[in-house]
């Protein structure tokens, strides 16, 4: 009896380590991240482009960096969205009587989300070749479009899922047709859901740095068409951190601190907008 | 019909939806073709099996031999689940069984954040931290020495990354198990670590399995975070303190000479086939095996 006994204590203190294992990691990164970006963080960082001899130390930011972070990921979400919502609402209001189809779908999506990135940029690079496209912002924007669907709509299909099956069959009854009830009830439902889906799969975009190796390219201009190349925060993070000079590395990690603080407000934002979620839905 | 009427907007809303369905549906089979088209021309030269066993990487010579680079990322992959199962089987059973409403409202957020963090903050962080602690802690510690770029510093990086997505998973899985069967143990005189033991353990062991096999394939696709500490060098490891080259380094540390090596390019793309096919295959069997566990309950 008594050997039983200690060996619950001992698993139990097993599962303490474990999950103190795991926040400590969390916030051994953030802290890292933070305390050897700090330093060499300023406001010429975030608000200028590089100048002259940037990549060996001198004045100049990596506006063009985090212009160019924004520009491609909000394309490509925006791209995503177009045919994403779409598919997450036609698998949840037009095929709900469809259940075996549906989940074969969203077995099919779970396939895709596990696809690394890279893949995905090789595959852009062979499609650019083909097309004869150069690297460019509009490349990147297809291929991180590419790479997130999936994500974004298995989140959209998860939302989606937790509208009543009355809501849909008193809409209907009410002679709205299918795409109405999709547009007008369904999303109406659940929109901060949504929202929260869609920022996910923008932090996905923003974040990721294989997929846009390829095919965005690097330059130290802010694009002004969707046709030249441009620079992204992670490739950024990544060639900074190569160098040998010191001045230049101690840019990667206040470029890593700004990617980071991005990706946290995004989660905050995420959270604070899905706390809402339950105040104003039709509950059933 | 008139073009505003309530018909024809919905006509082509399904239309557009069937549209995107189609397109989602078409894209992986596009990628494969795409990618195997691309890797075609050394497939052409060489026998796959040729070239996946063969350990001479030469591109200048026309020599592609991708053993280092599968070795390699076998390596980094095993360990670094080997690593993350057991803290995430143990976690899992922690935030399940016992943790009180508090400590799961604190570490959901953890978990998402980890999850979110793009990849090459994680490279940040183990340039930072995980390659000079094994440089200078555990290589010393075995009488060896090293740059700290190893096979072990990829696989702990890596082991972070996968906790999240694993641990997700796992919890999931044990959610599903209905409360019943551990009511029933509990109530025939089984103590609470008994119950998970012979019960929930047992019940959740495939589920178990499958998490651990979708982590395999996440960790083995996983590129920029691994490429800036394990190394980058081409040789088949032989030990955890010997650097790495893994597949999706090579694919992109070398993107931009490619094309002016004949070959070059297609033997990358077959890189690329050969990760998408392994990660595919993770991935399928973990999820049949998950879906036919939640069936079985």
């Amino acid at each position: 009896m008594k050997l039983k006994k200690t060996e619950e204590i001992i698993f139990k203190a097993l599962m303490y380590i474990s999950v103190s294992f795991i926040t400590a990691s969390l916030f051994l990164i953030v802290f890292s991240i933070f305390y050897k970006g700090l330093p060499s963080m300023s406001w010429e960082m975030v608000s200028q482009t590089p100048k002259g001899g940037f990549y060996f130390g001198k004045e100049g930011g990596i506006l063009n960096a985090i212009i160019g972070s924004l520009y491609l990921s909000i394309g490509a979400t925006i791209l995503a969205m177009l045919f994403g919502i779409p598919i997450a609402l036609f698998m949840n209001v037009y095929l709900r009587k469809y259940n075996r189809f549906v989940n074969g779908i969203r077995f099919f999506l779970d396939l895709l989300w596990g696809i690394p990135s890279i893949v995905y940029g090789a595959f852009g690079f062979t499609i650019m070749v083909m097309l004869g496209i150069k690297t460019s912002l509009l490349a990147g924007i297809i291929t991180v479009s590419i790479f997130i669907l999936p994500i974004m709509v298995r989140a959209l299909d998860e939302v989606l899922k937790t509208v009543p099956v009355g809501l849909f069959e008193a809409s209907l009854s009410l002679g709205s047709t299918r795409s109405e009830t999709a547009f007008r009830v369904f999303i109406r439902q659940t929109i901060p859901g949504l929202a929260t889906a869609i920022l996910l799969s923008f932090g996905r975009a923003i974040g990721d740095a294989a997929s846009v190796l390829f095919t965005t390219g690097y330059t130290d201009h802010i694009p002004t068409s969707i046709m030249q190349p441009t620079a992204t925060l992670p490739l950024a993070i990544f060639f900074q951190l190569g160098s040998p000079i010191e001045e230049v590395r101690s840019r990667a990690y206040s470029s890593a601190l700004i990617l980071t603080v991005i990706i946290l407000l995004i989660s905050v934002i995420a959270r604070v907008i899905s706390a809402k979620y339950n105040k104003h839905r039709i509950k059933f | 019909m008139s073009v505003f009427s309530r018909k024809f907007r919905d006509k082509t809303a399904l239309f557009w939806m069937i549209i995107s369905l189609v397109i989602l549906l078409l894209m992986p089979i596009l990628l494969a073709i795409g990618l195997y088209l691309k890797s075609l021309p050394i497939l052409n030269g060489q026998s796959f099996w040729e070239l996946i066993s063969e350990s001479d990487w030469k591109p200048m010579q026309g020599k592609f031999g991708f053993l280092p680079f599968i070795t390699s990322s076998l390596w980094v992959t095993f360990l670094s689940v080997i690593i993350a199962a057991p803290v995430c089987i143990l976690t899992a059973i922690y935030l399940t069984q016992y943790a009180r409403k508090k400590v799961l409202a604190f570490m959901h957020p953890v978990i998402d954040i980890l999850a979110g963090l793009p990849s090459v903050i994680y490279g940040v962080w183990g340039v930072l931290i995980v390659v000079p602690f094994i440089s200078k802690t555990v290589a010393p510690f075995f009488g060896l020495q090293t740059s700290g770029y190893t096979i072990l510093a990829g696989a702990i990086v890596l082991s972070i990354m996968v906790i999240p997505f694993i641990l997700n998973i796992l919890i999931e899985v044990f959610r599903t198990i209905p409360e019943e069967l551990t009511e029933a143990s509990l109530s025939v005189g089984a103590t609470k670590w008994e119950t998970i033991k012979y019960v929930l353990l047992k019940k959740a062991y495939p589920g178990i399995i499958s998490a651990t096999g979708l982590g395999v394939a996440r960790a083995f696709g996983e590129t920029i975070a691994v490429l800036m500490v394990v190394g980058n060098v081409v040789k088949v490891p032989s030990s955890i303190f010997d650097s790495g080259y893994p597949l999706p380094a090579l694919i992109a540390n070398n993107y931009g000479e490619m094309l002016s090596i004949p070959k070059y390019d297609s033997a990358l793309m077959l890189a690329a086939l050969i990760l998408f096919g392994i990660v595919l295959l993770f991935n399928f069997l973990s999820r049949m095996a998950i879906i036919r566990s939640e069936k079985n309950q």
